[in-house]
Parts: C-alpha cells; structure tokens; sequence
C-alpha cells in the first residue's frame, strides 16, 4: 500500500478563488512552499493591500513553518560553532538523516511519528558522537577552514550514500493520525500539522536557549566556549563536553529532519537545498547568538513568506539580498558577538 | 617557619616544560609542605607562572615529575589535576565576560569536601555580594582578582595556586588579599604563591624559591629574609 502524500487530504483547492492573480503569485515560490487553502472552502475571504487573506495568512504560515527549520538548524549551528570553532556543513546531510531514519522507523519496525522524534534524534546524535570522536577532534586547533572542508566532504559522502540507494524521488511519510485535518480560523485554513511544528520548534528553540543561557549546564558551555582550558583546570571534563555539544547540535538537526518528512518528501538532497538557505540565516544572525539564531531563523522565514505575497519575484532571493546588506553594514551579524 | 616534620604536600623535581618548540623549564626542582604559603619570585619570563601552569597540567609538553600527596600527576589532564584538590588562579585572573558574577562564583565545581562556603567567600569579599548580577568583566580589577580568588576557595582544594594576585592594585586591596592569604593559612590551605612585589611576598610567604631562565636557582625562609636581602635584589634587578 501507498502511504498518501504529504498534505495530500489539505490541498484541495477553494473553487471560488476571486483572485486568481493572488493564486499565481502564491504558485511561484520557492520549494519549500506549500499551500494552505481549505478544505471545507468556506473561510470567509477579505483583502489586506488588495491581497486576499487566504494568500497572505497562508504565505506567512509557510513563512512560519520555512522559519521553524531555519531556527532548528541555524541554533543547532550556533551551538556546535560555539564549542567547537567548527562550520558544521554536514548538518543538512544529519538533518536528512533524521528524516530518513524516522522513515524507516516507520517503514521497516512501525514505529510512528512520536516516537521517532524522540530515537531519530538519539541515533542520529549518537552518529555525530562518532564523527566528532573520528575526525573533529583533531581540527580545533586549526583553520576554520579545515573543518570546514571535513565537514562538507562528510555531508557529499552521506547524501551520495543515501541517494544511491534511494534515489533522489521522495519517499512520503503520513502526517500522524492524531495532527491530521486544521482548524478553520476564520481568515485562513490552519493544518494541525504545521500549527504543532511552529509551536513545537519555538518550544525547544526557547528550551535550549533556557538551557544555555539560564542553567549551571549552560555556565559551563558558556564559560568553555570562552577559555577552555581554563574551565578544564576547575576539574571539568571539557573534551566531553564537547563531544556532547556536537552530539546535541546534530540531534537538533535531526529532530529537525523528523519534523520536516510529513511536510516536504524524505530525499537525500532536502539537506543540501535547506542548508544553503540556513547559513545565510547564520551569517545574518551572526554565528555565535544562541538568540540570534532563534530571532533570526524565524524572522527571516516570516520576510520569505512575506516576499512570496508582494514580490513573487524575489522570494528566493530575499535572504540572500538581506545577507549582503547585512554584511555590508554589520559584518558580525546581527547578533553577533564576535568579528 | 620551616618545620621538617611537616608532610610533603607538593613535590616537583626535574619539571621541564615546553611552549611548542620553545623549551622554557630546564628542570624545576622544589616542594611546599602541608599548610605552608611558599612563594615563587624571579624576574619577568623567568618560568613562574609556566610552573604553575605545569603543576596544574595546562601546558602543551612537560616532563619530570609533579607528586601531590604522594601521587604522580604528571600524566594526567589538567581537569584530573584538579579533581585531586588543586586549583589555580591565573596571572590574567580568567574572569568570563558571557557569565555574570554569580556563575563566575559558582563555576568551578566542587572537587572535595571543606571548602568555603559562598557565604563565608562573601564575609571575605563583601564587594562580590552587591554585583551578583553584574557581568564578570564589568567589575573592577580589585572586584575580579577578589572574584578569581573567591571562587576556587569554594572547590575543597587544599593546595591553591595563586600567580601575581596584586598585580596592578591599590594598596587597600593587596591588605586584603594579604588578610585572606593568612586567613586561608589559619584554616589549613596549602599556598604556591608567585609575585614580583616581594614586599608583599615578605608579609604572608613561610618559604621562597628564586627562579631564573626556568630553574630554580635559590631558596630560603622567611626568617632568613634579612640576609638574602642583597643576593635577592640582584636576582630580581631591583
Ligand atoms: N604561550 C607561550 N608561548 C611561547 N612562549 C611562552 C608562552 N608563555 C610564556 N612564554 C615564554 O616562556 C618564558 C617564561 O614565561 P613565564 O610566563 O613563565 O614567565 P614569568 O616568570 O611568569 O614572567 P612574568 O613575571 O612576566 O609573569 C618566557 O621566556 C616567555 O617568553
Ligand atoms: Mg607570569
């Protein structure tokens, strides 16, 4: 049996669009696009800038969505660049893997959705543990450069893995029973689905940044990320720590992925085409802001969606415009600490 | 006073040590005895503080041998160095800006019973307790040095290594790191001090070693202070 697309029971389209215009600018967006209309077809439709608020409010949803993975990804980004000095660009691969793994949880041992958000994220961390253990360990004292290079190398040979066995087609995975169908908010059609990943994503951006920069724990991360040897000669085991940081980031990338298989199809290249977009989330953030990353990721999808409503034309290409001009006057980044 | 009969605490012999290709100690040899302070003078880049950086393990190269109670450090990471009741307060003091006064404090863990308490390091350093919630950095020299002493008090260690801790302060602060120097002696810690201001040194150390291009080349007690006058301000070039 076929397991039905993703968004497949949510994109029956409202026959009585009165602006047909308005559709086609919502169609020519970027891939992570999706669209919300309803299935009832019956919210009740104004316009807002003689856009229709089905158009707009579902822009800024998939906006919100776009956003969640960006935060998920560029925070997971931030922290292992804080602790290790590393560029991580094995993280869209990692977070692929998560995705994947959750597929064959499912596929394979019938283990659904919750659960897999909890072991995705363990064995995919687990694997990070190992990358770190293997390979990383060796590059701190050099150029960000080398890691760099690892890290990139690493996600070509992961994704060419994953691609050669399971081509590069997407493989669908269901949403889960109990976040089926939406609410009728009135303005728009809500899939129950997103709404969790929005609120989901936000909860652990906000937990993690608790952890860091409001706990013993995070004093710790905190204080080594300063001057590790110091922290090391209080008796602390800092090459663990490490370790378990690394671990961390690319278990975040894999909830990630685990989050994203029921919206966008599990592929090997949903890594490589998302990441792209989420360093130019890190560098407009500035690398080293726990809140940066969060503020950023989610601000800079909401923009995304925003752009796909009033100028379809430079939707794919607004995050990079908002990189350069960053650049230009904060080259730190927005939030960032360090040059 | 130098007592004979009083353990061996730390014991340091043949300690070399390298910064990358640059060997700078050519065979450290000394030791400092259970509850004494003992204070390391010598010329600026003689090999004091790469001492204590040897002792406490946070050096790229060493070899010899560093024994604390009894025990052979010298292959082990800095964070087992310390978990065996060492602590170490840095020359440039380590404060860390990204945490506030109070996780400064409260950073380094406990690595054995019988430290001070945070209530008692706040009696010393009445200052630390009414900027809590300042950034560590934000303090002023005097606040940080009294912040990079107060929290390795609380750890349990009994040996403390303290390098130039009145560098560049007034002199109402250097009384009151003297005061918690013979404090800490009272209550039993084990002090390896290093200082330039002899002076100083002359208040609160039992014993002295003079160091030179990464040896120890002299050393005396206290009471034989008056008499190595002279050979110490040829030592130091004062
Ligand atoms: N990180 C380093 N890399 C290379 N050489 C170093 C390093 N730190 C110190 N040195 C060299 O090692 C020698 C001893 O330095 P050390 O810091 O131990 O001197 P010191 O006695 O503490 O001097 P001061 O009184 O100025 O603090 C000096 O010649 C110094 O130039
Ligand atoms: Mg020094």
């Amino acid at each position: 049996m076929r397991s039905k697309r993703p968004g497949e029971g949510l994109t029956i389209e409202s026959t009585d669009d009165p602006h047909p215009l308005a559709r086609n600018r919502v169609r020519a967006t970027s891939p992570f696009q999706g669209e919300v209309t309803s299935p009832i077809g019956k919210t009740r439709m104004f316009e807002i800038f003689g856009i229709p608020s089905q158009a707009l409010f579902g822009q800024l949803l998939i906006g919100l969505i776009n956003g969640s993975f960006y935060a998920l990804l560029s925070l997971g980004l931030a922290v292992i660049f804080g602790m290790l000095n590393i560029i991580n660009f094995t993280h869209g691969a990692q977070y692929m893997m998560g995705a994947f793994v959750a597929y064959f949880l499912l596929q394979w041992a019938g283990i659904n959705y919750w659960a897999a958000l909890v072991i995705a994220p363990i064995l995919v961390g687990f694997t990070g543990i190992i990358v770190e253990r293997l390979f990383l360990q060796w590059l701190y004292k050099l150029d960000h450069l080398y890691g760099l290079l690892l890290t990139f190398g690493l996600a070509l040979v992961i994704e060419g893995v994953f691609r050669n066995y399971f081509g590069s087609s997407g493989l669908p995975y269901r949403i889960p029973d109990a976040l089926q169908g939406g609410q009728n908010l009135g303005f728009m059609f809500l899939p129950n689905y997103r709404a969790w990943v929005v609120v989901f994503s936000l909860a652990v951006c906000l937990a993690t940044w608790f952890v860091i920069e409001r706990t013993r724990l995070g004093a710790y991360l905190r204080a080594a990320t300063e001057n590790p040897t110091l922290v090391r000669a209080f008796g602390i085991n800092v090459p663990r720590m490490i370790t378990l940081t690394y671990g961390f980031g690319v278990a975040l990338a894999a909830l990630a992925g685990v989050m994203a298989a029921p919206i966008y199809n599990v592929s090997p290249q949903m890594g490589s085409h998302l990441i792209i977009v989420v360093f130019a989330v890190v560098v407009i953030g500035g690398m080293g802001s726990i809140m940066g990353a969060i503020v950023t990721g989610f601000g800079l999808g909401l923009i995304e969606g925003l752009t796909k409503v009033f100028f379809p034309e430079a939707s794919n290409t607004v995050i990079f415009i908002i990189m350069a001009i960053v650049l230009i006057i904060r080259p730190a980044g927005l939030f960032g600490r360090r040059v | 006073m130098t007592d004979a009969a009083l353990e061996t605490l730390l014991l340091v012999e043949d300690l070399q040590a390298w910064y990358g290709e640059s060997h700078v100690l050519h065979g450290v040899t000394f030791d400092v005895r259970s509850g004494e302070v003992v204070t390391l003078l010598g010329r600026n880049g003689a090999g004091k503080t790469t001492t204590l950086k040897a002792v406490m393990g946070i050096i790229g190269t060493r070899t010899g041998s560093v024994r604390y109670e009894g025990r052979e450090l010298i292959g082990l990471a800095s964070n087992q160095i310390a978990r065996a009741g060492l602590a170490f307060c840095p020359e440039e003091r380590g404060i860390f800006a990204s945490l506030d006064v109070e996780e400064n404090l409260l950073l380094p863990p406990e690595v054995r019973p019988g430290g001070l308490t945070t209530a008692q390091v706040f009696e010393l350093f009445p200052n630390l307790k009414e900027r809590l919630r300042s950034q560590g950095t934000k303090l002023s020299g005097g606040e940080q040095q009294m912040l990079a002493i107060g929290r390795i008090l609380r750890t349990g260690a009994r040996l403390v290594l303290l390098d130039e801790p009145t560098e560049g302060l007034a002199p109402v602060i250097i009384q009151q790191i003297g005061r918690t120097i013979h404090m800490l002696k009272s209550r039993g810690f084990t002090i390896l001090l290093v200082e330039q201001n002899f002076r100083f040194a002359s208040t609160v150390a039992d014993r002295y070693y003079v160091m030179e291009h990464g040896r120890i080349v002299d050393g005396f007690a206290n009471a034989e202070l008056e008499r190595n006058v002279e050979k110490l301000h040829d030592y130091l070039g004062v």
